[in-house]
């Protein structure tokens, strides 16, 4: 049986929901179990990915060894460029969110 | 045939989070990539499919309905029926029930009708399934 990847879709605004950290601290737990886990960022959730943006996640999913990955459509909606992300977050497009869901073994949550 | 399928289930209302966006673009690069897809509209999300919704013209702005180019849910999720009518196909299923206390019975050409059991007979056939919830 294959091992289980945990994929997160985190869509919301970390500065406007406080419970983002619950994904945050589920993820970095996984991990650091040794689980694969990927965080995809969309809509605002992408806005935790600019350098140096105070309270975010991102460095410490990063730093966990998570994936961290960022739609590129919600990244050009908001104007974030992708010399502005925090290192190790990679933009991709929604495809690549998809190959990760048809992985077998996958477990996804939308939050 | 299509070897590998994704069940999501929908729970927005049209033209009120962009999850539904979100969602619709999954769908179409699934299907894009060989995937098959079922989706499951559930509470407000069987409106998506409604097929009395009309593009609007914008008084405050001026401009036509042509001008406007607004785009309806329903459009949007009929284009995507017809990207899945072959393999990979799509499958679109409202929950019966929230049809019947929206009123949203006339849905467009190839929306079926079903039930919560039919969303758990969706997912155990699945690769795997994304429910986005409402906030």
């Amino acid at each position: 049986m294959a091992q289980s990847h945990y994929v997160f879709i985190e869509s919301r605004d970390p500065f406007d929901s406080a419970d983002t950290g619950f994904v945050a601290d589920t993820a970095t737990v996984l991990r650091q179990r040794g689980r694969p886990v990927t965080v995809f960022l969309v809509q605002n959730g992408v806005l935790a990915t600019r350098v140096g943006a105070r309270a975010s996640h991102v460095p410490r999913l990063t730093g966990a060894g998570v994936t961290v990955l960022a739609d590129e459509f919600s990244l050009s909606e908001r104007g974030i460029e992708t010399a502005e992300l925090e290192a190790g977050v990679r933009a991709c497009r929604i495809d690549a969110l998809v190959d990760l869901l048809v992985q077998p073994g996958t477990k996804a949550v939308w939050h | 045939m299509t070897e590998s399928t994704l069940t999501v289930a929908l729970m927005d209302a049209p033209y009120e989070a962009a999850a539904s966006t979100t969602a619709f673009r999954i769908v179409a690069a699934a299907l894009s990539r060989g995937v098959g897809v079922n989706v499951f509209a559930y509470e407000g999300a069987v409106s998506l499919t409604m097929r009395e919704q009309a593009p609007h013209a914008n008084p405050v702005k001026g401009t036509s309905v042509e001008e406007e180019q607004h785009p309806t849910t329903k459009d949007l999720v009929a284009a995507l029926l017809e990207l899945g009518r072959s393999e990979p196909k799509l499958t679109w299923v409202n929950c019966g029930l929230c049809v019947d206390e929206r009123g949203a019975g006339n849905a467009i050409d190839g929306v079926k009708r079903g039930s919560p059991a039919d969303f758990l007979k969706l997912a155990l056939e699945s690769t795997t399934t994304l429910v986005i919830p409402t906030r």
